[in-house]
């Protein structure tokens, strides 16, 4: 008894001392293409770090890779101390990693309720059961809880590709909470939102419960500053500026570059 | 408090039956007319009808059924369910009675019938597992190289499959002292099948196995990052398109009494996937569809053919013929007509929109 709650302390602790992301030398390219060279970014458990850079700056391929959607050409990924490079996607999802997608990437041809009760199987058992879910499935009930917590509750029947822009973009945030998510990926998620749904969203990630850490790749300054506590500054596939978001507001060479180069967001 | 609790669970369990009627009122009555035109009929068939109408068209749509579950849920489509029929019904004749006995093994039906589905399904794990490696007309061309190469395993192979000849007398078990090869029994048989087979499908589709599949149909990439073995999902979907696929085997074994290579070559191969298409993909119903109008072709088009003073070999260009047509106006089969016909009764034939 003794034992394995001393085994069980010992493991918070080293948990508590691991990075939640720690990514050495990753660099992918498409054929000639470098989208990713020699990233190294390391972020600690339940950090809010913002992700910036003009467009074909290579976030969503650093995204990709952290997420086994591609593998990296090199480098190493560790993800709580535990090193995922060669992990196929799913794998690392079932380690408590999530992601949005730029371009929602949702099952239109389901109802948001199902969209969001296959994000929550996804993470548990039973992803190959034969039973139908009954209505009191715990599954089912956490689906519902994801639906308010993304204000889609009227809509939860609708489906999907009946649903407006923003609201697939909320859908998109429910589904990467699913099941007990340590560390999630937002990838733009107020692009094409309106500015009631912007402080929404606003809203959502400040409310997230605090030892949940993520990675948000946003073009609007305004909103990456509000939510994020570091700041990341990538150019061409390099990370060329870290540092707190006043910090990063003010450097003189951001302003020109990110600026200069981010006004067709 | 105890009592407001009780009552606010009241509430809820109100709330939720809210609008949902007794399921047998929510039965819509056409369902009910099939129903019981199906289970009458032998009152007034013929034991033709009732055998070689209905029995056949009940097997070949439960093994077309086993390819709607991989084509329309998993977008695999696979030609080799009609080889994955053949290995359940060699199973049972191998391991069961025949005239070969030589070869078969007379073992009784509770071990030869749940082995033969067992030896199906492991069969198309391995053959799933090939496959879903592919896409698109690769998995096509893979299962059919897998439905050709069976075909000519067994009839070149004597020792276990008795090769061209294969094997004769198939019969089903005489349990509770019915002779399930009578039309009659064997209609009812096939009919309890083919409604199993019917309902397990339909009642998948929202099930998390059937949804996870549809999912993976429709955006592999998303699946693996919610957690989903994109893999694993689409080899265990082959391994139960076998269970459906064997029993339609093993049955067809009894029908027709014998299982031989012409069971499992290509054409009958390729002939589930037409009565798959045609019938309609979207919907089990359509397996059925598609196989009732194979079954009627099959068995009435050499006449009306020859009748019309044609030759009755033309009989494979009219299924084609059938076949092109429906798929040209629709891409759903027969099913995907009926509900642009049902669709467009709906609509004003004036302004185009929905009458309410
Ligand atoms: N699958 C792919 N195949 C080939 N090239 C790719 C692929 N994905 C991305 N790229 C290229 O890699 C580079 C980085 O793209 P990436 O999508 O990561 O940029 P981004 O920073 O997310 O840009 P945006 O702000 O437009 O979303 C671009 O030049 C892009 O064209
Ligand atoms: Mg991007």
């Amino acid at each position: 008894m003794t034992m394995t709650e001393d085994r069980s302390a010992r493991r918070l602790q080293a948990t508590g001392t691991e990075n939640a992301l720690e990514l050495r030398g990753i660099s992918k390219l498409f054929g000639a293409l470098r989208a990713l060279e020699g990233i190294d970014l390391t972020v600690r458990p339940g950090e809010r770090r913002a992700v910036l850079g003009s467009n074909g700056a290579g976030k969503t391929t650093l995204f990709n890779c952290i997420t086994g959607d591609f593998l990296p050409t090199t480098g190493t990924i560790r993800f709580f101390g535990e090193d995922v490079t060669a992990f196929p996607a799913h794998e690392r999802i079932r380690r408590g990693l999530r992601r949005t997608y730029q371009i929602s990437l949702l099952f239109t041809g389901l109802s948001v309720i199902d969209n969001i009760y296959i994000a929550c199987r996804g993470v548990s058992r039973g992803r190959f059961s034969f039973i139908r879910p009954r209505r009191d499935d715990a599954l089912m009930a956490s689906a519902e809880t994801l639906v308010r917590v993304v204000h889609l509750e009227d809509l939860k029947d609708t489906l999907v590709s009946s649903l407006s822009y923003g609201q697939q973009r909320q859908l998109e945030i429910a589904m990467a909470l699913a099941g007990a998510p340590r560390f999630i990926l937002f990838d733009e998620p107020a692009a094409g939102l309106s500015p009631t749904e912007r402080s929404e969203l606003v809203e959502i990630l400040l409310g997230l419960p605090s030892h949940m850490g993520y990675i948000i790749i946003e073009h609007d300054m305004d909103v990456a500053l509000r939510v994020a506590d570091f700041v990341t500054m990538m150019h061409n596939g390099r990370i060329f500026k870290e540092g707190k978001p006043a910090e990063i507001e003010e450097d003189p060479e951001v302003q020109t570059l990110y600026l200069g180069g981010g006004d067709d967001a | 408090m105890a009592m407001s609790d009780f009552q606010s669970s009241i509430d809820a369990s109100i709330a939720r039956n809210r609008g949902r009627r007794p399921w047998i009122e929510r039965v819509p009555p056409a369902y009910w007319v099939l129903a019981i035109l199906l289970l009458v009929m032998p009152g007034f068939a013929s034991n033709f009808v009732l055998y070689q109408i209905f029995g056949w068209t009940f097997i070949l749509g439960i093994i077309a059924s086993s390819l709607m579950f991989l084509a329309g849920y998993g977008g695999m489509v696979s030609l080799a369910q009609m080889t994955f029929a053949g290995v359940a019904g060699y199973m049972v004749a191998i391991f069961g009675d025949s005239a070969i006995d030589t070869i078969s093994q007379g073992w009784p039906w509770y071990i030869t019938i749940p082995l033969a589905l067992l030896v199906a399904v492991l069969f198309a794990t391995i053959v799933g597992w090939l496959a879903v490696r592919t896409a698109g007309i690769y998995t096509i061309m893979i299962t059919l190289a897998v439905a050709a190469a069976f075909f000519y395993f067994a009839r070149q192979n004597y020792e276990v499959f008795n090769g061209f000849t294969g094997f004769q007398s198939v019969s089903p078990p005489q349990l509770f002292g019915v002779d399930w090869q009578d039309a009659v029994p064997f209609y009812y048989l096939t009919l309890f099948w083919a409604v199993a087979a019917y309902f397990s499908v339909l009642y998948l589709s929202r099930a998390p196995f059937g949804l996870a599949l549809q999912g993976v149909r429709d955006n592999p990439r998303r699946m693996g990052a919610l957690g989903y073995n994109v893999t694993a999902h689409r080899v265990a979907a082959y391994s139960f398109s076998a269970i459906l696929a064997g029993i339609g085997g093993i049955l067809l074994a009894w029908q027709s009494g014998q299982i031989s290579p012409g069971t499992v070559s290509i054409q009958p191969s390729i002939d589930i996937l037409v009565i798959a298409v045609v019938g309609g993909i979207r919907h089990p119903i359509g397996a059925f569809i598609g196989a009732f109008l194979y079954v009627l072709l099959k068995t009435f088009a050499v006449d009306v053919l020859i009748s019309l003073g044609l030759d009755g070999d033309r009989f494979n260009l009219l299924i084609g013929m059938g076949f092109l047509l429906v798929v040209f106006f629709s891409p759903d089969g027969l099913l995907g007509l009926w509900e642009k016909a049902k669709d467009r009764s709906r609509r004003d034939p004036l302004t185009g929109r929905p009458r309410e």
